[in-house]
Formats: structure tokens, C-alpha cells, sequence
């Protein structure tokens, strides 16, 4: 098992999910700067946090025209597992690899915080180990994260079950006052049609292990090493 | 030749910069504001003559890069 963690000018998390996929999970994993267009025969392919081209004109708008992003698509349409956190999140939505877009969160202010989301869909690759229903903690550190996308493309995400994540207060019960940044219907993360691309805009690389005091991110990479060693 | 493209949220999205705007304004009494919304202009000066091939170029410029047609609409103006 194999990860392939691309790196923009301005990522700042891909040694995070570097140390997660060696050092954590004892997998094969491999830097591919933004340049390169070989995925290095990654069977999962991380575009990880920070601010790609300094977030100029708009969060991953810049990002998305660097060479490595066709064979993301490529890969993406051959049902390859992407997972974007945060900017990563951000560019597969300016890339058109997950719909909708991002907007300053309500709140005009950058906000860093744990957050509680619950599980809504448990079959994608990044999430087949969190029980659906369940309630997950993690940490957000952005300044767009509020989500939005027209209300028919909200509706079809709904019908066909790709959020992934939503915002949720401790009890899994989704309320304005536990939603950090205004995003539609409280969306956290989302997946394409076809399940194996995610994108989210909590962390779950920052609280990978029991010495940063929270563990519960790990499951969304264990995830992605069993779905795709199964395969 | 010169053109202007400007780039705003579209109208029924919510815009968190300009209702801040408008309550700053109202803060310090211009009581008369009802609505802001923000955006940003881009100045381009491009190689051509053809005020039409420009704005059409600009047009594609607007949809492909400054716009995420999401959120965003825009308009352009060829300027001299």
C-alpha cells in the first residue's frame, strides 16, 4: 500500500500525512511535487492541507492548473482514492473533482477549534471504518470553509448519499451552533458520485495519534489501507 | 488594449464580506446603505486591436480562471 502526497508551492501538512502514512501505518509513501505528473504508482493520493499558491485569487484556484492535477483527474477517473484536507479540499473543488465552492466563513474570521461531525457515509475508502451515525472529533483550521453549492446540487448530494461529514454538536445532532464556518446543511466533507473522492476540511493527519491527544483521525488512513489492500 | 473584467458574488449568495461592509458603513452613519456586496476588479492589458476578440478573450479568461461561475458572476468592459 502505497501513498502518494502532492505537494503545491504553500502545502504546509504534507509531512503530516507523510509521518501518518510511514511512521503510523508502516506504508509506502511518496512527495510528489506539483510539477511532476507521475503518481509514482500511489493507490491512494493525498492533496493535503496549507495554502497552495499562497491561496492568491481564491483557495485552490491557482493550485489546480499544476501539472500533477491531470493525472489526479485521470487517476480520480480511473477510480483511483483522492482524499483532499482542507486546501486539498479546496482545490478538488476549483478542479471540478467534487462540486461546489468555498466561501469566507461566516463568521469573517479564520477559525482553528475542534469540531464534531457525524459520520454519514461509511462506503468510501476514506471512511469504511468509522460506523455510520458515529460521532467524530477533529480539528479545522481555515478561513474558507464555508461550503455552498446551488440547491439542486445540495439536494443530489443529499439523495445520493455523498456527504460524508457534517457538522454536529457532541451528541451527533446537527445544530447551527456547532456548524464553525456557515457551510450549507452543515457539510464537512463531501465524495463524488462514484465514492472515492473525498474531500473534508477538518484534519484528520493533526490528531493521528494518542500524543497530540487525540487519535480519531487515523481511522480515515487505516480506512484507506484496508479498502484498497482487500482490492 | 485595455479591459476590465469585474468578478462579484452572484446575486442570492450570500456574501459574509459585504453584509460586514454594510454594517461597518451603517456603524458609522451612513444610515442610508441597504445592501453591499464585494468584489474585485481585474485591469488587463492585452496585445490586439479588435475590441471584440479582446472582450470575447476576456470572456474566457472570466469563466476558465478569475470566476468560480459557482458563486461568482462577472462582466467586462473593454476600456481602450
Amino acid at each position: 500500500m502505497k501513498f502518494g502526497i502532492v505537494v503545491f508551492p504553500g502545502s504546509n501538512c504534507d509531512a503530516d500525512c507523510y509521518h501518518v502514512a510511514t511512521d503510523l501505518l508502516g506504508c509506502e509513501a511518496d512527495y510528489i511535487w506539483h510539477q511532476e505528473t507521475d503518481l509514482k504508482g500511489a493507490d491512494a493520493v493525498i492533496l493535503p492541507g496549507g495554502f497552495a499558491y499562497g491561496d492568491y485569487l481564491r483557495a485552490g484556484a491557482l493550485a489546480r492548473f499544476s501539472p500533477v492535477m491531470e493525472s489526479v483527474a485521470a487517476f480520480a477517473r480511473e477510480g483511483g482514492a483522492v482524499l483532499g484536507i482542507c486546501n486539498g479540499f479546496q482545490v478538488l473543488l476549483e478542479a471540478g473533482l467534487l462540486p461546489g465552492a468555498m466561501q469566507i466563513n461566516r463568521g469573517l474570521r479564520y477559525v482553528c477549534a475542534d469540531v464534531h461531525m457525524r459520520v454519514e457515509n461509511d462506503g468510501t475508502p476514506f471512511t469504511a471504518l468509522y460506523p455510520k451515525g458515529s460521532v467524530v472529533t477533529m480539528p479545522v483550521g481555515h478561513m474558507e470553509g464555508n461550503y455552498t453549492a446551488p440547491p439542486e446540487v445540495l439536494d443530489a448530494l443529499e439523495r445520493e448519499g455523498r456527504v460524508v461529514f457534517r457538522y454536529c454538536d457532541r451528541d451527533g445532532k446537527v445544530v447551527d451552533s456547532a456548524n464553525p464556518n456557515g457551510a450549507a446543511r452543515g457539510i464537512a466533507g463531501i465524495c463524488n458520485a462514484q465514492g472515492n473522492v473525498v474531500g473534508l476540511m477538518p484534519h484528520p493527519d493533526r490528531c493521528s495519534e494518542g500524543i497530540l491527544g487525540n487519535a480519531a483521525g487515523i481511522k480515515m488512513f487505516e480506512s484507506a489501507v484496508s479498502a484498497l489492500a482487500t482490492r | 488594449m485595455k479591459v476590465e473584467v469585474r468578478v462579484y458574488p452572484k446575486a442570492g449568495v450570500l456574501d459574509p464580506q459585504g453584509k460586514a461592509i454594510a454594517s461597518a458603513l451603517s456603524r458609522l452613519g451612513h444610515r442610508a446603505v441597504r445592501d453591499v456586496r464585494a468584489g474585485k476588479v481585474f485591469f488587463i492589458e492585452v496585445d490586439g486591436s479588435d475590441p471584440r476578440a479582446v472582450e470575447a478573450d476576456a470572456r474566457k479568461m472570466a469563466e476558465e480562471l478569475l470566476a468560480n461561475t459557482v458563486i461568482e458572476g462577472f462582466d467586462v468592459r473593454v476600456t481602450g
